[in-house]
Protein backbone atom coordinates (compact mmCIF):
# COMPACT_ATOMS: atom_id res chain seq x y z
CA UNK A 1 0.00 0.00 0.00
CA UNK A 2 1.13 3.36 -0.89
CA UNK A 3 2.29 5.40 1.91
CA UNK A 4 -0.35 8.56 2.31
CA UNK A 5 1.64 11.96 3.56
CA UNK A 6 0.12 15.19 4.74
CA UNK A 7 0.99 17.71 2.06
CA UNK A 8 1.70 20.96 4.43
CA UNK A 9 0.64 23.50 1.78
CA UNK A 10 -2.23 21.78 1.30
CA UNK A 11 -3.01 22.06 4.79
CA UNK A 12 -2.18 25.51 5.26
CA UNK A 13 -4.57 26.66 2.66
CA UNK A 14 -7.22 24.68 3.99
CA UNK A 15 -6.88 25.59 7.50
CA UNK A 16 -7.59 29.54 6.28
CA UNK A 17 -10.29 28.21 3.91
CA UNK A 18 -12.37 27.23 6.77
CA UNK A 19 -12.03 30.22 8.71
CA UNK A 20 -12.83 31.82 5.73
CA UNK A 21 -15.94 29.74 5.27
CA UNK A 22 -17.13 30.47 9.09
CA UNK A 23 -16.60 34.28 8.31
CA UNK A 24 -19.30 33.53 5.79
CA UNK A 25 -21.91 32.84 8.90
CA UNK A 26 -20.97 36.46 10.62
CA UNK A 27 -20.90 38.72 6.85
CA UNK A 28 -24.37 36.57 6.10
CA UNK A 29 -25.73 37.26 9.43
CA UNK A 30 -25.01 41.08 8.72
CA UNK A 31 -26.21 41.14 5.16
CA UNK A 32 -29.69 39.98 6.06
CA UNK A 33 -29.53 41.87 9.37
CA UNK A 34 -29.17 45.15 7.65
CA UNK A 35 -32.10 44.39 5.41
CA UNK A 36 -34.76 44.08 8.21
CA UNK A 37 -35.97 46.80 10.08
CA UNK A 38 -34.89 47.62 13.40
CA UNK A 39 -37.21 45.77 15.47
CA UNK A 40 -36.35 42.32 13.75
CA UNK A 41 -32.45 42.73 13.33
CA UNK A 42 -31.44 39.93 16.03
CA UNK A 43 -33.66 37.47 15.35
CA UNK A 44 -32.75 37.79 11.66
CA UNK A 45 -29.18 37.10 12.61
CA UNK A 46 -29.97 34.58 15.20
CA UNK A 47 -31.30 32.86 12.69
CA UNK A 48 -27.82 32.16 10.83
CA UNK A 49 -25.72 31.62 13.69
CA UNK A 50 -28.49 29.61 15.18
CA UNK A 51 -27.98 27.37 12.34
CA UNK A 52 -24.15 27.03 12.64
CA UNK A 53 -24.66 25.89 16.15
CA UNK A 54 -27.29 23.30 15.11
CA UNK A 55 -26.21 21.83 11.97
CA UNK A 56 -22.63 21.63 12.99
CA UNK A 57 -23.33 19.78 16.09
CA UNK A 58 -25.42 17.35 13.67
CA UNK A 59 -22.79 17.40 11.40
CA UNK A 60 -20.54 15.05 13.92
CA UNK A 61 -22.90 13.37 14.74
CA UNK A 62 -23.93 11.90 11.77
CA UNK A 63 -24.36 14.76 8.83
CA UNK A 64 -20.79 13.83 7.57
CA UNK A 65 -21.21 10.33 7.38
CA UNK A 66 -24.63 10.48 5.36
CA UNK A 67 -22.60 12.74 2.75
CA UNK A 68 -19.42 11.12 3.02
CA UNK A 69 -20.19 7.51 3.72
CA UNK A 70 -20.50 5.12 1.40
CA UNK A 71 -23.13 5.59 -0.35
CA UNK A 72 -25.91 3.23 0.79
CA UNK A 73 -26.84 0.62 -1.74
CA UNK A 74 -23.98 1.75 -3.70
CA UNK A 75 -27.45 4.06 -5.33
CA UNK A 76 -25.70 7.81 -5.12
CA UNK A 77 -28.55 8.90 -3.21
CA UNK A 78 -27.02 9.00 0.88
CA UNK A 79 -23.75 7.75 2.49
CA UNK A 80 -23.88 4.95 5.10
CA UNK A 81 -24.62 6.79 8.30
CA UNK A 82 -22.98 4.27 10.59
CA UNK A 83 -19.94 4.71 8.94
CA UNK A 84 -18.45 7.73 10.74
CA UNK A 85 -20.66 8.26 12.97
CA UNK A 86 -19.51 10.80 15.53
CA UNK A 87 -16.83 10.75 12.99
CA UNK A 88 -15.38 7.70 14.26
CA UNK A 89 -12.09 6.72 13.08
CA UNK A 90 -11.44 10.42 11.84
CA UNK A 91 -11.61 12.43 14.75
CA UNK A 92 -7.22 12.08 15.14
CA UNK A 93 -4.51 13.99 14.53
CA UNK A 94 -3.30 10.75 12.12
CA UNK A 95 -6.34 10.69 10.25
CA UNK A 96 -5.86 12.30 6.21
CA UNK A 97 -8.49 12.54 3.48
CA UNK A 98 -6.78 13.35 0.20
CA UNK A 99 -3.10 15.23 1.01
CA UNK A 100 -5.09 17.30 4.25
CA UNK A 101 -5.67 15.95 7.90
CA UNK A 102 -8.92 14.37 7.92
CA UNK A 103 -10.48 16.90 10.89
CA UNK A 104 -9.72 20.03 8.42
CA UNK A 105 -11.66 18.33 5.40
CA UNK A 106 -14.23 18.10 7.83
CA UNK A 107 -14.93 21.24 9.60
CA UNK A 108 -14.49 22.78 6.34
CA UNK A 109 -17.04 20.48 4.48
CA UNK A 110 -19.28 21.18 8.06
CA UNK A 111 -19.53 25.06 7.45
CA UNK A 112 -20.93 24.20 4.35
CA UNK A 113 -24.15 22.70 5.74
CA UNK A 114 -24.44 25.17 8.36
CA UNK A 115 -23.99 28.49 5.19
CA UNK A 116 -26.39 26.68 3.34
CA UNK A 117 -29.23 26.36 6.16
CA UNK A 118 -28.70 29.76 6.74
CA UNK A 119 -29.22 31.21 3.44
CA UNK A 120 -32.62 30.15 4.09
CA UNK A 121 -33.47 31.95 6.65
CA UNK A 122 -33.55 35.20 4.44
CA UNK A 123 -37.14 34.35 2.96
CA UNK A 124 -38.72 34.00 6.26
CA UNK A 125 -37.77 37.55 7.91
CA UNK A 126 -39.73 39.03 10.99
CA UNK A 127 -42.34 35.93 11.87
CA UNK A 128 -40.95 32.70 12.56
CA UNK A 129 -40.39 31.51 15.93
CA UNK A 130 -36.77 30.92 16.92
CA UNK A 131 -37.61 27.50 18.55
CA UNK A 132 -39.52 26.42 15.41
CA UNK A 133 -36.56 27.88 13.18
CA UNK A 134 -33.86 25.77 15.13
CA UNK A 135 -36.12 22.28 14.61
CA UNK A 136 -36.36 23.10 11.11
CA UNK A 137 -32.32 23.56 10.82
CA UNK A 138 -31.52 20.73 12.05
CA UNK A 139 -34.45 18.35 10.27
CA UNK A 140 -33.41 20.04 6.65
CA UNK A 141 -29.88 19.70 7.31
CA UNK A 142 -30.36 15.73 7.69
CA UNK A 143 -33.32 15.37 5.39
CA UNK A 144 -32.50 17.63 2.52
CA UNK A 145 -29.08 18.76 2.10
CA UNK A 146 -27.16 16.22 3.69
CA UNK A 147 -28.47 13.61 1.05
CA UNK A 148 -28.00 16.56 -1.44
CA UNK A 149 -24.38 17.20 -0.68
CA UNK A 150 -23.88 13.37 -1.03
CA UNK A 151 -25.39 13.72 -4.92
CA UNK A 152 -22.92 16.54 -5.71
CA UNK A 153 -20.12 16.42 -3.33
CA UNK A 154 -19.21 12.99 -2.72
CA UNK A 155 -16.60 11.54 -5.06
CA UNK A 156 -15.76 7.87 -5.50
CA UNK A 157 -12.56 6.75 -3.84
CA UNK A 158 -12.29 10.64 -2.04
CA UNK A 159 -13.49 9.84 1.51
CA UNK A 160 -15.26 6.69 0.85
CA UNK A 161 -15.21 4.00 -2.16
CA UNK A 162 -18.75 5.13 -3.70
CA UNK A 163 -20.49 8.61 -4.05
CA UNK A 164 -22.96 10.54 -5.09
CA UNK A 165 -25.00 9.81 -8.52
CA UNK A 166 -24.53 13.77 -9.72
CA UNK A 167 -20.82 13.84 -8.79
CA UNK A 168 -20.28 10.54 -10.43
CA UNK A 169 -23.09 9.16 -12.45
CA UNK A 170 -24.76 12.20 -14.38
CA UNK A 171 -20.93 13.88 -14.18
CA UNK A 172 -23.21 17.05 -13.68
CA UNK A 173 -20.29 19.98 -12.97
CA UNK A 174 -20.57 21.89 -9.55
CA UNK A 175 -17.21 22.78 -8.06
CA UNK A 176 -18.59 24.56 -4.48
CA UNK A 177 -22.30 23.97 -4.93
CA UNK A 178 -24.13 25.76 -7.42
CA UNK A 179 -26.47 23.24 -7.19
CA UNK A 180 -26.03 21.77 -3.42
CA UNK A 181 -25.71 25.03 -1.72
CA UNK A 182 -27.88 27.81 -3.39
CA UNK A 183 -30.20 26.07 -5.88
CA UNK A 184 -31.08 24.16 -2.83
CA UNK A 185 -31.70 26.76 -0.23
CA UNK A 186 -33.27 28.77 -3.01
CA UNK A 187 -35.63 26.26 -3.98
CA UNK A 188 -36.45 25.44 0.14
CA UNK A 189 -36.40 29.66 0.68
CA UNK A 190 -39.17 29.74 -1.90
CA UNK A 191 -40.81 26.30 -0.16
CA UNK A 192 -40.83 28.06 3.00
CA UNK A 193 -41.85 31.74 2.31
CA UNK A 194 -45.32 29.67 0.90
CA UNK A 195 -45.85 27.68 3.92
CA UNK A 196 -45.09 30.82 6.20
CA UNK A 197 -46.85 33.41 4.16
CA UNK A 198 -46.90 36.78 4.42
CA UNK A 199 -45.69 39.26 6.55
CA UNK A 200 -47.93 41.91 8.31
CA UNK A 201 -48.74 44.49 5.12
CA UNK A 202 -46.98 43.07 2.84
CA UNK A 203 -46.31 45.29 -0.18
CA UNK A 204 -48.50 47.85 1.57
CA UNK A 205 -46.20 49.36 4.33
CA UNK A 206 -42.28 50.03 3.66
CA UNK A 207 -40.21 47.26 4.84
CA UNK A 208 -36.98 49.40 3.95
CA UNK A 209 -33.72 48.17 5.40
CA UNK A 210 -32.48 49.99 8.71
CA UNK A 211 -29.00 49.58 8.04
CA UNK A 212 -26.98 49.85 4.59
CA UNK A 213 -23.75 49.87 6.01
CA UNK A 214 -24.49 46.83 8.03
CA UNK A 215 -25.32 45.33 4.14
CA UNK A 216 -22.36 46.57 2.73
CA UNK A 217 -20.19 45.28 5.25
CA UNK A 218 -21.80 41.64 5.45
CA UNK A 219 -21.88 41.71 1.43
CA UNK A 220 -17.79 42.35 2.16
CA UNK A 221 -17.65 39.78 4.68
CA UNK A 222 -19.17 37.62 2.21
CA UNK A 223 -16.83 38.21 -0.53
CA UNK A 224 -13.66 37.25 1.74
CA UNK A 225 -15.13 34.11 2.91
CA UNK A 226 -16.33 33.02 -0.10
CA UNK A 227 -12.57 33.04 -1.36
CA UNK A 228 -11.87 30.14 1.10
CA UNK A 229 -15.28 28.56 -0.33
CA UNK A 230 -14.57 28.40 -3.70
CA UNK A 231 -10.77 28.17 -3.97
CA UNK A 232 -10.76 25.73 -1.22
CA UNK A 233 -13.14 23.80 -2.91
CA UNK A 234 -9.67 22.97 -4.56
CA UNK A 235 -9.16 21.30 -1.19
CA UNK A 236 -4.91 22.01 -2.57
CA UNK A 237 -3.32 24.99 -2.03
CA UNK A 238 -2.45 24.53 -6.10
CA UNK A 239 -3.56 26.26 -9.92
CA UNK A 240 -7.11 25.32 -9.47
CA UNK A 241 -7.39 27.22 -6.03
CA UNK A 242 -5.87 29.95 -8.26
CA UNK A 243 -8.28 30.22 -11.33
CA UNK A 244 -11.09 29.60 -8.98
CA UNK A 245 -9.91 32.76 -7.02
CA UNK A 246 -9.48 34.71 -9.69
CA UNK A 247 -12.69 33.87 -11.45
CA UNK A 248 -14.62 34.54 -7.48
CA UNK A 249 -13.17 38.26 -8.17
CA UNK A 250 -14.07 38.87 -11.93
CA UNK A 251 -17.69 37.47 -11.86
CA UNK A 252 -18.61 39.59 -8.62
CA UNK A 253 -17.28 42.39 -10.54
CA UNK A 254 -18.81 41.77 -13.60
CA UNK A 255 -22.08 41.30 -11.45
CA UNK A 256 -21.97 44.62 -9.72
CA UNK A 257 -22.20 46.22 -13.10
CA UNK A 258 -24.88 44.38 -14.20
CA UNK A 259 -27.02 44.90 -11.44
CA UNK A 260 -26.60 48.27 -11.26
CA UNK A 261 -27.00 48.83 -14.45
CA UNK A 262 -30.54 47.28 -14.36
CA UNK A 263 -31.63 49.46 -11.44
CA UNK A 264 -30.42 52.90 -13.62
CA UNK A 265 -32.31 51.91 -16.46
CA UNK A 266 -35.64 50.55 -14.40
CA UNK A 267 -35.51 52.34 -11.16
CA UNK A 268 -33.35 55.67 -12.13
CA UNK A 269 -30.86 54.99 -9.38
CA UNK A 270 -27.90 52.95 -9.06
CA UNK A 271 -28.09 51.86 -5.34
CA UNK A 272 -26.00 50.84 -2.21
CA UNK A 273 -28.08 47.52 -1.79
CA UNK A 274 -27.86 46.87 -5.51
CA UNK A 275 -24.44 46.88 -5.63
CA UNK A 276 -24.26 44.60 -2.81
CA UNK A 277 -27.28 42.66 -4.00
CA UNK A 278 -25.17 42.26 -7.19
CA UNK A 279 -21.69 41.20 -5.07
CA UNK A 280 -23.62 37.79 -3.83
CA UNK A 281 -25.57 37.48 -7.46
CA UNK A 282 -22.11 37.22 -8.31
CA UNK A 283 -20.47 35.20 -6.00
CA UNK A 284 -23.42 32.81 -6.27
CA UNK A 285 -23.52 32.25 -9.88
CA UNK A 286 -19.71 31.33 -9.90
CA UNK A 287 -19.66 29.16 -7.50
CA UNK A 288 -20.47 25.72 -9.36
CA UNK A 289 -18.45 27.27 -12.10
CA UNK A 290 -15.29 29.06 -10.65
CA UNK A 291 -12.80 26.15 -12.15
CA UNK A 292 -14.64 25.28 -15.36
CA UNK A 293 -14.77 28.53 -16.84
CA UNK A 294 -11.49 31.20 -17.89
CA UNK A 295 -11.76 34.81 -17.18
CA UNK A 296 -14.21 35.62 -19.72
CA UNK A 297 -16.26 33.03 -18.98
CA UNK A 298 -16.29 33.74 -15.25
CA UNK A 299 -17.29 37.73 -16.72
CA UNK A 300 -20.04 36.75 -18.84
CA UNK A 301 -21.45 34.36 -15.75
CA UNK A 302 -21.32 37.53 -13.50
CA UNK A 303 -22.81 39.74 -16.05
CA UNK A 304 -26.01 37.70 -16.59
CA UNK A 305 -26.17 36.66 -13.04
CA UNK A 306 -26.20 40.55 -11.85
CA UNK A 307 -28.62 41.16 -14.42
CA UNK A 308 -30.99 38.63 -14.43
CA UNK A 309 -31.08 38.34 -10.47
CA UNK A 310 -31.58 41.94 -10.40
CA UNK A 311 -34.79 41.16 -13.14
CA UNK A 312 -36.08 38.82 -10.54
CA UNK A 313 -36.43 40.40 -7.46
CA UNK A 314 -39.85 41.90 -8.42
CA UNK A 315 -41.47 38.51 -8.90
CA UNK A 316 -42.83 38.41 -5.45
CA UNK A 317 -44.90 41.58 -5.48
CA UNK A 318 -46.37 40.73 -8.39
CA UNK A 319 -47.06 36.31 -7.60
CA UNK A 320 -47.38 37.38 -4.09
CA UNK A 321 -44.82 35.46 -2.23
CA UNK A 322 -43.12 37.50 0.84
CA UNK A 323 -39.55 36.03 0.21
CA UNK A 324 -38.59 38.88 2.43
CA UNK A 325 -34.44 39.05 1.14
CA UNK A 326 -35.02 37.60 -2.17
CA UNK A 327 -33.49 34.26 -1.32
CA UNK A 328 -35.19 32.87 -4.38
CA UNK A 329 -34.14 35.91 -6.45
CA UNK A 330 -30.51 35.94 -5.67
CA UNK A 331 -29.72 32.07 -4.52
CA UNK A 332 -32.14 29.99 -6.70
CA UNK A 333 -31.91 32.32 -10.00
CA UNK A 334 -27.98 32.71 -9.36
CA UNK A 335 -27.26 29.21 -8.89
CA UNK A 336 -29.33 28.30 -11.75
CA UNK A 337 -27.31 30.65 -13.52
CA UNK A 338 -23.84 29.60 -12.60
CA UNK A 339 -24.38 25.81 -13.21
CA UNK A 340 -26.55 25.68 -16.44
CA UNK A 341 -23.97 28.27 -18.26
CA UNK A 342 -21.05 26.05 -17.57
CA UNK A 343 -22.99 24.03 -20.03
CA UNK A 344 -22.07 27.00 -22.36
CA UNK A 345 -19.00 28.89 -21.75
CA UNK A 346 -17.09 25.89 -20.02
CA UNK A 347 -13.82 25.57 -20.86
CA UNK A 348 -13.55 22.02 -23.49
CA UNK A 349 -17.61 21.30 -22.23
CA UNK A 350 -19.24 24.20 -23.39
CA UNK A 351 -21.86 24.94 -26.35
CA UNK A 352 -19.53 27.52 -27.03
CA UNK A 353 -16.30 26.01 -26.76
CA UNK A 354 -16.90 23.34 -28.99
CA UNK A 355 -18.25 20.86 -26.10
CA UNK A 356 -21.34 20.40 -28.17
CA UNK A 357 -25.12 19.95 -25.90
CA UNK A 358 -23.47 16.64 -23.67
CA UNK A 359 -22.31 18.88 -20.85
CA UNK A 360 -25.78 21.56 -20.99
CA UNK A 361 -27.88 18.58 -20.63
CA UNK A 362 -26.50 17.31 -17.66
CA UNK A 363 -25.94 20.25 -15.93
CA UNK A 364 -29.37 21.16 -16.90
CA UNK A 365 -30.69 17.42 -14.86
CA UNK A 366 -28.46 18.19 -11.95
CA UNK A 367 -30.53 21.63 -11.04
CA UNK A 368 -33.93 20.09 -11.68
CA UNK A 369 -32.98 17.15 -9.71
CA UNK A 370 -32.32 19.71 -6.51
CA UNK A 371 -34.73 22.20 -7.23
CA UNK A 372 -37.68 19.47 -7.43
CA UNK A 373 -36.25 17.33 -4.47
CA UNK A 374 -35.24 20.40 -2.26
CA UNK A 375 -38.59 22.07 -2.74
CA UNK A 376 -40.75 19.30 -2.30
CA UNK A 377 -38.85 18.13 0.78
CA UNK A 378 -39.07 21.70 2.44
CA UNK A 379 -42.50 22.04 1.66
CA UNK A 380 -43.54 18.81 3.21
CA UNK A 381 -40.95 19.50 6.50
CA UNK A 382 -42.05 23.23 6.72
CA UNK A 383 -45.56 21.79 6.85
CA UNK A 384 -44.97 19.04 9.49
CA UNK A 385 -42.98 21.48 11.61
CA UNK A 386 -45.81 24.10 11.25
CA UNK A 387 -48.89 21.77 11.87
CA UNK A 388 -46.83 20.36 15.02
CA UNK A 389 -45.20 23.35 16.82
CA UNK A 390 -46.47 26.40 14.79
CA UNK A 391 -43.71 27.90 12.43
CA UNK A 392 -45.36 31.82 12.91
CA UNK A 393 -44.84 33.93 16.01
CA UNK A 394 -48.60 36.35 15.98
CA UNK A 395 -49.39 39.23 14.59
CA UNK A 396 -49.39 41.72 17.58
CA UNK A 397 -45.64 40.15 18.31
CA UNK A 398 -45.06 40.38 14.82
CA UNK A 399 -46.35 44.44 14.72
CA UNK A 400 -44.32 45.13 18.02
CA UNK A 401 -40.92 43.48 16.84
CA UNK A 402 -40.15 39.86 16.53
CA UNK A 403 -37.26 40.82 18.90
CA UNK A 404 -38.34 41.86 22.12
CA UNK A 405 -41.17 39.28 21.72
CA UNK A 406 -39.42 36.22 21.42
CA UNK A 407 -35.65 37.31 22.45
CA UNK A 408 -36.14 39.83 24.75
CA UNK A 409 -33.66 42.00 23.28
CA UNK A 410 -33.38 45.19 21.32
CA UNK A 411 -30.37 46.09 18.96
CA UNK A 412 -29.97 49.51 19.90
CA UNK A 413 -30.06 51.49 22.34
CA UNK A 414 -29.00 54.68 21.26
CA UNK A 415 -30.14 57.13 24.21
CA UNK A 416 -29.48 57.07 27.84
CA UNK A 417 -33.48 57.69 28.28
CA UNK A 418 -35.36 54.56 28.45
CA UNK A 419 -33.43 52.76 31.61
CA UNK A 420 -36.90 51.41 33.53
CA UNK A 421 -36.10 49.10 36.51
CA UNK A 422 -34.33 46.14 37.46
CA UNK A 423 -36.79 43.18 38.08
CA UNK A 424 -34.59 40.55 38.95
CA UNK A 425 -31.55 38.66 38.23
CA UNK A 426 -31.25 34.94 36.95
CA UNK A 427 -30.87 32.49 40.62
CA UNK A 428 -27.64 30.36 40.44
CA UNK A 429 -23.61 30.30 40.38
CA UNK B 1 -42.29 85.16 29.22
CA UNK B 2 -42.60 83.64 26.04
CA UNK B 3 -41.74 79.87 24.59
CA UNK B 4 -40.31 80.65 21.32
CA UNK B 5 -40.23 77.06 19.08
CA UNK B 6 -39.19 77.07 15.68
CA UNK B 7 -39.08 74.55 13.09
CA UNK B 8 -36.03 74.62 10.64
CA UNK B 9 -34.43 73.31 8.19
CA UNK B 10 -31.44 71.51 9.60
CA UNK B 11 -28.88 72.78 7.64
CA UNK B 12 -29.69 76.56 8.77
CA UNK B 13 -29.46 75.36 12.62
CA UNK B 14 -26.02 76.77 13.00
CA UNK B 15 -26.60 79.88 11.43
CA UNK B 16 -29.64 81.09 13.53
CA UNK B 17 -27.47 79.52 17.05
CA UNK B 18 -24.48 82.24 15.89
CA UNK B 19 -27.27 85.45 15.23
CA UNK B 20 -29.10 84.38 18.39
CA UNK B 21 -25.72 84.38 19.89
CA UNK B 22 -25.17 87.70 18.31
CA UNK B 23 -28.56 88.88 19.69
CA UNK B 24 -27.13 88.22 23.26
CA UNK B 25 -29.25 84.96 23.73
CA UNK B 26 -27.71 82.28 26.36
CA UNK B 27 -29.72 79.88 26.23
CA UNK B 28 -31.66 77.56 24.25
CA UNK B 29 -32.60 73.84 23.50
CA UNK B 30 -32.81 72.06 20.25
CA UNK B 31 -34.22 68.51 18.70
CA UNK B 32 -34.39 66.53 16.07
CA UNK B 33 -37.97 66.40 14.39
CA UNK B 34 -39.51 65.18 11.92
CA UNK B 35 -41.99 67.15 9.87
CA UNK B 36 -44.82 67.17 7.12
CA UNK B 37 -46.07 70.07 5.21
CA UNK B 38 -46.13 71.84 1.42
CA UNK B 39 -42.61 71.06 0.77
CA UNK B 40 -43.24 67.33 0.59
CA UNK B 41 -40.80 64.30 0.60
CA UNK B 42 -38.80 62.20 -1.34
CA UNK B 43 -38.60 58.55 -2.74
CA UNK B 44 -36.73 56.03 -1.93
CA UNK B 45 -36.14 52.42 -3.76
CA UNK B 46 -34.79 49.08 -2.57
CA UNK B 47 -34.36 46.58 -4.55
CA UNK B 48 -36.63 48.04 -7.06
CA UNK B 49 -39.41 48.74 -4.60
CA UNK B 50 -39.90 51.73 -4.39
CA UNK B 51 -41.39 53.99 -1.49
CA UNK B 52 -42.62 57.72 -0.71
CA UNK B 53 -40.60 58.86 2.35
CA UNK B 54 -43.14 62.02 3.14
CA UNK B 55 -41.61 62.97 7.01
CA UNK B 56 -38.69 65.14 6.39
CA UNK B 57 -35.76 65.73 8.90
CA UNK B 58 -36.57 69.19 10.60
CA UNK B 59 -34.95 70.32 13.60
CA UNK B 60 -36.75 71.91 16.24
CA UNK B 61 -35.33 74.73 18.46
CA UNK B 62 -37.07 76.41 21.50
CA UNK B 63 -35.91 79.53 23.26
CA UNK B 64 -37.42 81.43 26.65
CA UNK B 65 -37.88 84.92 26.77
CA UNK B 66 -39.20 87.68 28.19
CA UNK B 67 -42.06 88.94 27.13
CA UNK B 68 -40.77 92.58 25.69
CA UNK B 69 -37.62 90.44 23.94
CA UNK B 70 -39.90 88.31 21.84
CA UNK B 71 -40.43 90.13 18.84
CA UNK B 72 -37.25 90.61 18.19
CA UNK B 73 -35.64 87.13 18.75
CA UNK B 74 -38.46 86.27 16.62
CA UNK B 75 -37.03 88.23 13.78
CA UNK B 76 -33.43 87.34 14.42
CA UNK B 77 -34.91 83.49 13.98
CA UNK B 78 -36.88 84.22 10.94
CA UNK B 79 -33.98 86.34 9.06
CA UNK B 80 -31.16 83.46 9.72
CA UNK B 81 -33.19 80.39 8.55
CA UNK B 82 -34.89 81.77 5.65
CA UNK B 83 -33.79 80.46 2.35
CA UNK B 84 -36.77 81.36 -0.02
CA UNK B 85 -38.07 78.08 -0.62
CA UNK B 86 -40.72 75.96 0.75
CA UNK B 87 -40.36 74.14 3.45
CA UNK B 88 -37.70 77.11 5.35
CA UNK B 89 -40.34 76.08 8.37
CA UNK B 90 -42.62 78.07 11.18
CA UNK B 91 -42.13 80.16 14.08
CA UNK B 92 -44.27 80.40 16.95
CA UNK B 93 -44.22 82.06 20.40
CA UNK B 94 -46.85 81.09 23.51
CA UNK B 95 -46.81 82.46 26.88
CA UNK B 96 -45.36 80.95 29.63
CA UNK B 97 -46.56 80.91 33.34
CA UNK B 98 -43.56 80.23 35.14
CA UNK B 99 -39.78 79.20 34.84
CA UNK B 100 -37.47 77.64 37.23
CA UNK B 101 -33.84 77.36 37.26
CA UNK B 102 -33.40 74.05 39.15
CA UNK B 103 -30.05 74.73 40.64
CA UNK B 104 -31.14 78.06 42.47
CA UNK B 105 -34.45 77.97 42.57
CA UNK B 106 -34.96 81.13 41.17
CA UNK B 107 -38.32 81.95 39.02
CA UNK B 108 -39.41 84.01 36.23
CA UNK B 109 -37.40 86.36 34.54
CA UNK B 110 -34.48 85.79 36.36
CA UNK B 111 -34.60 82.20 35.90
CA UNK B 112 -33.89 82.77 31.78
N1 LIG C 1 -49.43 73.35 10.84
C1 LIG C 1 -48.20 73.03 11.25
N2 LIG C 1 -47.98 72.73 12.54
C2 LIG C 1 -46.74 72.42 12.98
N3 LIG C 1 -45.68 72.35 12.18
C3 LIG C 1 -45.84 72.63 10.87
C4 LIG C 1 -47.12 72.98 10.34
N4 LIG C 1 -46.96 73.18 9.02
C5 LIG C 1 -45.65 72.99 8.76
N5 LIG C 1 -44.97 72.65 9.85
C6 LIG C 1 -43.55 72.40 9.97
O1 LIG C 1 -42.85 73.29 9.12
C7 LIG C 1 -42.10 72.55 8.15
C8 LIG C 1 -42.09 73.29 6.84
O2 LIG C 1 -43.40 73.40 6.32
P1 LIG C 1 -43.70 73.39 4.75
O3 LIG C 1 -45.16 73.48 4.54
O4 LIG C 1 -43.01 72.21 4.15
O5 LIG C 1 -42.94 74.65 4.20
P2 LIG C 1 -43.24 76.19 4.50
O6 LIG C 1 -42.80 76.42 5.91
O7 LIG C 1 -42.40 76.88 3.50
O8 LIG C 1 -44.70 76.40 4.32
C9 LIG C 1 -42.75 71.20 8.10
O9 LIG C 1 -41.85 70.18 7.69
C10 LIG C 1 -43.21 71.00 9.52
O10 LIG C 1 -42.13 70.55 10.32
MG1 LIG D 1 -46.74 74.75 5.14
Amino acid sequence: MEEVVINTGDTAWMLISTGLVVLMIPGLALFYGGMVRVKSVLNMMMMSFGALAIVFVLWIAFGFSMVFGDSVGGKGLIGDIGQFTFLNGLDNSAAIIGTIPAAVFIAFQGIFAAITVALISGSIADRAKFGAWMVFAGIWATLVYFPVAHWVFAFDNFVAKTGGWIANDLGALDFAGGTAVHINAGAAGLALALILGKRVGFGKIPMRPHSLPLVMLGAALLWFGWFGFNAGSAVASNGTAGLALLNTIGATTAAVLSWLLVEKIRDGHATSLGAASGVVAGLVAITPACAAVNASGALIIGAVAGALCALSVGLKFKLGYDDSLDVVAVHLVGGIVGTIMIGFVGVDVGLFNGGGTGQLVKQAIGAGAVLAYSFIATLIIGKIVDLTIGFRITNDQELAGIDVAIHAERAYELTDNSQGSVLGFSKGA
Amino acid sequence: MKLITAILKPFKLEDVKNALQGAGITGMTVSEASGFGRQGGHTEVYRGAEYTVDLIPKVRLEVLVDDKDADSVVDVIVKAASTGSIGDGKVWTTPVDQVIRVRTGERGVDAI
